[in-house]
């Protein structure tokens, strides 16, 4: 709405120039309330004050130096990366192949199963993670890895299922058409060229998938709170019942893994087109 | 496995029939591709598809809360929230917190990705990362974020004190608003995504044309800009939508259970209450909400893509 000022009759060149520097305070402040979140997290990690109160009395690195002490952070965190390791791989292997299967094969209902295969984005998670522990019971999969990881393998899918195709489809197929002129069989095509091709696209699409695995929340809530708690659900009982600085070292932590898949994938394959 | 079935997109060699070869191949591709594609068919169905039915199948059987459940069919579990006045409040609440944050999202995101869309600056691309960034971190963590930011220590009442300009803290926390701009933050980066996409098509020159021909910048931007952008908007505001209607970790933490929507209401009836049946009704007609409001934003994107 900023360009509502700009209707003053004002000589032309300065108008614009104003117009264009509110714009960009605007827009400078937008990025602010974006980002102000995470920034105010990083601040009070840092802050000595004994409660949470503003402003910061002094810089600490206590937090941070307390963290490996809390066995529930930890033990979270064990079950997180063990979880989100177990999720990568498993989607890899499923989402991979299935994306060559879509993009160099012709086939009937070829747009359904890609729709399927995508629909998993387009389920509010809490009604898949009540689906799942409802499942779960009689199966006695609730508060198990294998269960945590089954729910979570649906929603980090469409993710590599998405960037594998995208690879795919900019990648050339005369190499692969040589290399099995040249006689390779269709399995040393696949690792010897089709796989270093579309890298990219399994790269960004495993690092996203093991981020969202690891961040997932409200599966692993449902599905494994007693018996199997993740970081998220640990961090999400925390934080329930007091928003002290205990848990900002936790959370910069948290920010700066995260932080790093972005730079991973942004340089693989560009983050706006991966998600 | 011989090369000369391999080689069966290029002219077929002397001595064979034609149509023998590319039987051969249409035979070993669909061996592959099927090959190719059932342990994802198989791995969704156990993770995705079955769950799902589990739970529309739960929904009409009979039971109550404490984990009571008898194998029946009857539809109470929908007729029970749809003429009940409170969780008939609770889905109307859901809804209007729908279109709140999905209208304010669109409002607070259209500036940054109308600048991102234009911006020929080399550091376009980081900008870019940054606005999305968010997405790719943990919604708990953003949530309590906004706790430290909103609460009745946090940082606006803190300052506000501090500045003399109140005595009580504002209830920023623990009530409908702090949800509302929790949610507002944290799908920023999506509906600028959509927007960046929306705002591709605009091209400059139309801008520039109108200018020229006298009109003034906000007459350009009512009758040009706006027009054009309307389509991403649109999208990202059913997709704000969407999200905000199914989202829990959020309506949770900053709700502090004062807030009820009906994600909140389907943990509640799950953990607290065992009611799986209700539950399981809840979740299927947030799911048909859902459906609906999807299916309308896939109409419409297919439209404006076309």
């Amino acid at each position: 709405m900023s360009e509502t000022s700009l209707s003053a009759p004002r000589i032309f060149t300065p108008r614009r120039k104003t117009g264009t520097i509110i714009f960009n305070v605007v827009v400078f402040l937008l990025y602010l309330f974006l980002l102000a979140p995470l920034l105010i997290v990083v601040v009070i990690s840092f802050a000595s004050n004994q409660y949470l109160s503003f402003p910061p009395e002094g810089f600490t690195l206590d937090w941070y130096a307390k963290l490996p002490a809390q066995e529930t952070f930890m033990s979270g965190l064990r079950i997180s990366l063990i979880v989100a390791a177990a999720v990568t791989v498993v989607v890899l292997l499923l989402g991979v192949p299935a994306a060559l299967a879509l993009e160099r094969y012709q086939f009937k209902g070829k747009g359904a199963i890609q729709s399927f295969f995508l629909s998993p984005l387009l389920i509010p998670s809490i009604v898949l993670a009540l689906g799942l522990v409802l499942l779960f019971g009689p199966l006695k999969l609730n508060n198990t890895y294998a269960g945590i990881i089954i729910g979570h393998v649906a929603v980090t899918f469409p993710f590599v299922v998405r960037t594998t195709l995208m690879s795919l489809a900019t990648t050339d197929t005369s190499c692969e058409e040589a290399a099995r002129i040249l006689g390779g069989d269709s399995w040393t095509v696949f690792r010897r060229v089709t796989l270093p091709l579309i890298r990219p696209g399994v790269i960004a699409g495993g690092v996203i998938a093991f981020i969202v695995s690891f961040d997932e929340a409200v599966i692993s809530l449902f599905v494994a709170e007693s018996g199997l708690p993740t970081l998220p659900v640990q961090v999400l009982r925390y934080v329930e019942n007091s928003a002290d600085a205990a848990v900002a070292a936790l959370s910069v932590l948290l920010i700066l893994f995260s932080m790093a898949v972005v730079a991973i994938v942004e340089r693989v394959m560009g983050l706006r087109k991966a998600l | 496995m011989s090369t000369a079935t391999r080689t069966g997109q290029v002219p077929a060699g002397p001595g064979l029939a034609p149509g023998v070869l590319e039987k051969a191949k249409a035979k070993r591709d669909r061996r592959t591709y099927l090959a190719l594609l059932a342990p994802a068919v198989l791995g969704l169905f156990v993770s995705f598809v079955l769950p799902l039915i589990y739970m529309i199948r739960m929904s009409f059987n009979e039971g109550g809360p404490d984990g009571v459940v008898e194998e029946g069919f009857t539809l109470q579990h929908y007729i029970d929230p749809l003429t009940d006045p409170f969780f008939w409040q609770v889905t109307l609440d859901t809804f209007r917190m729908g279109v709140v944050v999905g209208v304010l999202c669109v409002v607070v995101s259209y500036p940054v990705a109308m600048f991102l869309a234009r911006s020929t600056s080399k550091y376009k691309g980081l900008l870019t990362a940054a606005a999305i960034a968010p997405l790719l971190t943990s919604a708990v963590v953003r949530t309590y974020g906004w706790m430290v930011i909103l609460g009745d220590n946090g940082l606006v009442n803190s300052s506000l004190k501090g500045m003399g300009l109140i005595t009580e803290p504002l209830k920023l926390t623990n009530n409908m608003t702090g949800v509302t701009i929790g949610l507002v933050e944290i799908f920023m980066p999506y509906a600028i995504l959509a927007m960046i996409s929306g705002f591709g098509r605009l091209s400059p020159q139309l801008e520039e044309a109108a200018s020229s021909l006298g009109a003034s910048k906000f007459k350009v931007f009512l009758r040009v800009t706006l027009p054009l952008t309307l389509p991403g908007v649109l999208t990202a505001f059913l997709m704000v939508f969407v999200l905000s209607i199914s989202t829990f970790i959020t309506p949770r933490l900053l709700g502090g259970g004062a807030v009820q929507v009906l994600a909140t209401e389907i943990y509640d009836q799950t953990t607290g209450l065992l009611n799986w049946p209700f539950a399981a009704a809840l979740s299927v007609i947030l799911l048909v909400l859902f459906g609906v409001i999807v299916g309308v934003y896939q109409r419409l994107t297919r439209k404006i893509g076309a």
